[in-house]
């Protein structure tokens, strides 16, 4: 019989926060651009000369984006409940369980992320040792969390900007906070992105462990069944994790 | 990896509760996916999905209780006055209006009709706020309006049960455009019967001889050309309202 050392890598409770906050996100991105539409004021360039407009026709049409400016706030302040109280609960069992000490980056995170973007680029071989994430893992999820507290606040001071004056006059005003919110917005995207890529790099291994929990690794089985070939293979898949 | 708790475990237990978690989540996509559809299979209640009218309403009640007279929009300087102001929307604005006849209809109680010309609404204490109009498309401009502030008008006319009441209902002349506004958004220090533009008396396309200017709510409340003026306990129709916007709409 075959057995293999499991690694009991995401506690359930960030499992559940994590795929809550997938399709909410999703929700109140894409409410968001119904609600953007309206007034699609934002670009890419400089003076008279615009490189990327936010948003082509096309990308409207295709995703039929225009004329639903109601429904889109209607969804909007449905979802962005959710989305904070997931997010705020994420936050605090993340510091009741003292789960942040593997996400926080700690001091060497800052110099150590440069050597981990090497690596993933293909410049560099060999990662610093690393306990859960690594340094560019620790930057990026502490920042994807920030942005979340970004978006609500600045969701916030847009939504009640004469109720929340002080947050709308903190963020720079109306027009600022509205801005940073869609820069936020953005930028989520783009982690998305980065997020699925590597994910989809790192293989089989590492996605499960999203959603059981642990992640199998080549430990020293109780028998011998276990060929060398079988370790090699497992080892290499978790060596990125 | 050593701050993990490990285990060693067979071949088997490791396939069965891989195919729990994965039983575990498939069943919560399969959730989402039936919750997104049963949401939109609800009845639609004022162009709006009945849940999301239920949220708006509960939003509501959750964000009036912040509103306060203490909390003002924020002011401008005059030199922050942009130069040219939108004009959107006209529905209420036929063109065979004559603003010269005006009268304004202030309904005391159904049957009590006061008709008030926009001189007497001038001789009122006057007021004048220059703040960021916005508007509910996402857009917003800093505008200067003048006028008299409808907490004044409440106690030169003695509308003291009216404001007792909860909503106030505005039309247009023709009823081709209607709101209706909590009383305490519409006492708020900074809501004003308005007359003067930048300075001038208000143009035709934006709302002479009468308009309401209502900077604690968005633009689609800001009722232009004014016919009638009511008070109620229910909702006054508001026609954006009607199309699916939040009711309330407040900033």
């Amino acid at each position: 019989m075959l057995s293999k050392k499991i690694i009991k890598k995401h506690p359930l409770a960030i499992r559940w926060f994590h795929w809550i906050n997938f399709p909410v996100l999703a929700v109140m991105i894409w409410s968001g651009i119904l609600i953007y539409w309206a007034s699609d004021v934002y670009r890419l360039g400089w003076g008279n000369k615009t490189i990327l407009k936010f948003f082509p026709d096309s990308f409207y049409k295709a995703l039929n984006i225009p004329f639903r400016l109601a429904e889109g706030m209607n969804v909007h302040f449905l979802f962005m409940w959710i989305f904070a109280i997931n997010g705020l609960l994420y936050l605090l069992y993340l510091l009741f369980s003292k789960e942040y000490k593997l996400i926080f980056p700690c001091r060497k995170s800052f110099k150590e992320a440069w050597l981990v973007i090497l690596h993933d680029l293909h410049i560099k071989k060999g990662v610093p040792p690393q306990k859960k994430y690594n340094a560019a893992q620790r930057i990026a999820y502490t920042g994807v969390i920030f942005m979340g507290l970004g978006s609500l606040l600045t969701g916030l001071a847009i939504y009640k900007p004469v109720q929340l004056y002080w947050l709308c006059n903190m963020l720079g005003g109306y027009e600022w906070a509205r801005a940073e919110h869609f820069i936020l917005t953005i930028l989520f995207c783009l982690f998305f992105l980065i997020h699925v890529l590597q994910v989809c790099k790192t293989g089989w291994n590492n996605f499960r462990g999203m959603i059981t929990g642990f992640e199998v690794e080549p430990g020293t089985p109780p028998n011998t069944e276990a060929t060398g070939e079988a370790v090699v293979t497992i080892h290499s898949e978790t060596i990125n994790t | 990896m050593s701050v993990f708790k490990e285990e060693i475990v067979s071949a088997k237990q490791i396939r069965k509760r891989t195919l729990l978690s994965f039983f575990f989540f498939f069943l919560f996509i399969a959730a989402c996916i039936v919750g997104w559809k049963w949401l939109h299979h609800q009845p639609q209640d004022n162009g709006a999905l009945k849940p999301l009218r239920t949220v708006l309403n509960t939003n509501e009640i959750f964000f009036s209780s912040l509103l306060s007279d203490k909390h003002l929009a924020k002011t401008f300087p005059v030199s922050k006055v942009v130069s040219k102001i939108r004009v959107n929307g006209n529905a209420g604005m036929n063109a065979d209006f004559n603003p010269l006849t005006w009268k304004l209809q202030l309904v005391r109680t159904p049957g009590d009709t006061l008709y008030i010309s926009i001189e007497e609404i001038k001789s009122l204490p006057k007021t004048d706020i220059i703040f960021d109009f916005k508007c509910i498309e996402g857009w917003s401009q800093v505008t200067h309006w003048a006028g008299v502030k409808f907490s004044d008008f409440v106690k030169r006319y003695g509308l003291v049960n009216q404001s007792q009441m909860q909503y106030v209902g505005l039309n247009t002349p023709d009823k081709g455009y209607y709101v209706g506004i909590d009383m305490k958004s519409i006492l708020h220090p900074q809501t004003i019967l308005c007359y003067e533009m930048n300075g001038m008396p208000l143009p035709i396309d934006q709302g002479a001889p009468l308009r309401l200017i209502i900077p604690v709510k968005y633009g689609i409340k800001h009722l232009k050309r004014i016919g009638t003026i009511f008070f109620s306990n229910v909702r006054p129709p508001d026609y954006w309202y009607e199309r699916g916007y939040d009711y309330f709409s407040g900033l």
